[in-house]
């Protein structure tokens, strides 16, 4: 149970990160160390089909996506608001739901608005 | 149960006796954790792709490979091997510095996810208060990486597969939550360790029947897509995008996503485990004491890693079943049907839970 408390949560979660980094560069290093090395210019052009790339290809995007990615921040922090009620939600009882409903009503009239307004729609 | 905290703080007490520097012992446990956590990314990838391979051939009646070493078995490591001699290519015109980023944010968050998994009674490295909640934020920014890795290619192929990883990913994150949400509404902490203990005499999945059974649907239809794999595998679909998000990378670049693709697989089933199937925690059955005496025996890594196994395999199973689906089809299931189905189920365990309906 109390596995590596002694050393603290902040610490081991840098320990991973440095970990998950030295992974990436030591697998890197290897590469580098063993693999051939050529440079050519139809090599260096990006693979679009052996077609030769039109124009660039860092453009703006359809914003088909915008939407989504909109209603994504809404949502993502509707859950991040939620959270922290599911955790004493057991202790509320019964007044839970109605603190919650609330807060779920007006999120679900917004949904149910982003609906009939069409941003659901994939056009 | 064996504890295997009881090993650590033996290794601690003879560390510290042998009047070492605290903050020496310290450095020197971070290196074995570091190095632990390195061997079991490893060996889990490894493994994940021979899963994969032999599964996806025994589906399609085949055999899978099978030359180099018995049963193929080390197909992987030739592979491995292969694809660390290939050539780093680095094409003209794409962001330098995005494109080497890229899967440094990949790799690294799938790896703190895996330390945050219960490999067993005490096997478990980062324990905060908010464990499942740390872990659902840094899975996000594995999206980041997938994002940075299509925008700096270059390449409208990939720019097209990033964006669609990118909306997919962040869209299933919402059920996600909100399905892992209705297990902390019946168990009431976030902390991993809390939450197996919590499922002693049973596993979330019998205490919570109905709510915890749609969710635990919910949470392994939004896992597939999450991951990215079949039937939601558009970011890859190779007959309009020909590789997605990494269609410029090569060699071991290539390989760093396909890694880290297979850990999120695992880390995936592993939270399923934890949240639905009691983790480590052996099936208990109240009042069967002759039963979950039997039960005890079997270690609980194998309780963990068999249950995490026998999820990944239902995924694998998705993919080598169902065809895929469209753009429209996929956003609109989940803004249409998945969520608000999520958000209506975790109303029902809030009722559950506030008029005592579960066990």
């Amino acid at each position: 149970m109390e596995l590596l408390c002694h050393i603290g949560n902040g610490v081991l979660s840098i320990t991973a990160m440095i970990t998950g980094l030295a992974l990436v560069f030591a697998a890197l290093l290897i590469a580098k160390l063993i693999s051939p090395r050529s440079y050519s210019v139809k090599k260096a052009e990006a693979y679009e089909c052996g077609i030769p790339t039109r124009g660039a290809s860092m453009l703006q995007f359809k914003a088909g996506y915008y939407i989504f990615a909109i209603l994504f921040l809404l949502f993502d922090v509707e859950v991040v608001f939620l959270y922290p009620w599911s955790v004493v939600m057991k202790d509320m009882g019964p007044s839970g739901i109605l603190c919650i409903g609330i807060f779920m009503f007006v999120l679900i009239m917004g949904l149910a608005y982003a609906w009939r307004k069409g941003a659901l729609k994939w056009e | 149960m064996f504890d295997f905290g009881k090993w650590t703080s033996c290794f601690n007490d003879w560390l510290l006796g042998t009047g070492m520097a605290d903050w020496l012992a310290v450095l020197i446990e971070c290196v074995i954790v570091g190095v632990i956590v390195l061997l079991a990314y490893t060996v889990l990838a490894l493994f994940y792709i021979l899963y994969e391979r032999k599964l996806c051939a025994w589906f399609q009646c085949r055999l899978g490979p099978m030359r180099v070493g018995p049963w193929g078995l080390l197909q992987v490591f030739a592979d491995m091997f292969k694809i660390l001699i290939k050539e780093l290519i680095c094409l003209k015109g794409t962001d330098r510095f995005l494109f080497k980023l890229a899967p440094y944010l990949v790799i690294t968050s799938s790896v703190i996810m895996l330390a945050c998994l219960p490999w067993g009674n005490g096997l478990q490295i980062i324990d905060w208060n908010i464990g499942i909640f740390f872990v659902l934020a840094v899975s996000s920014v594995g999206v980041l990486g997938i994002l940075l890795a299509g925008w700096a290619s270059n390449n409208k192929y990939t720019l097209i597969g990033a964006m669609r990883s990118g909306a997919q990913m962040i869209s299933y994150e919402v059920s996600l939550g909100l399905a892992i949400m209705t297990i902390i509404v019946l168990s009431g902490t976030m902390n991993i360790n809390e939450l197996v203990w919590a499922q002693e005499d049973a596993w979330f999945l019998f205490k919570g029947h109905i709510p915890a059974i749609i969710a635990f649907l919910i949470y392994i239809v939004a896992a597939t897509a999450e991951t990215n794999r079949g039937p939601f595998d558009l970011p890859e679909a190779e007959h309009e995008l020909t590789a997605g998000y990494h269609t410029e990378y090569s060699g071991i670049h290539f390989g760093f996503f396909y890694l880290a693709e297979y850990l999120n697989l695992f880390i995936v089933s592993g939270i399923a485990s934890l949240m639905f199937l009691g983790g480590w925690m052996p099936l208990h059955i109240p009042g069967w004491d002759g039963f979950n005496m039997v039960m005890d025996y079997i270690p609980s890594v194998v309780w963990f890693l068999g249950k995490a196994f026998f999820i990944s395999f239902v995924i694998i199973w998705f993919k080598w079943t169902f065809p895929r689906v469209r753009i429209d089809q996929l956003l609109s299931f989940e803004w249409k049907y998945l969520m608000p189905f999520a958000l209506a189920n975790l109303l029902l365990m809030t009722v559950f839970v506030a008029l005592g309906w579960h066990f």
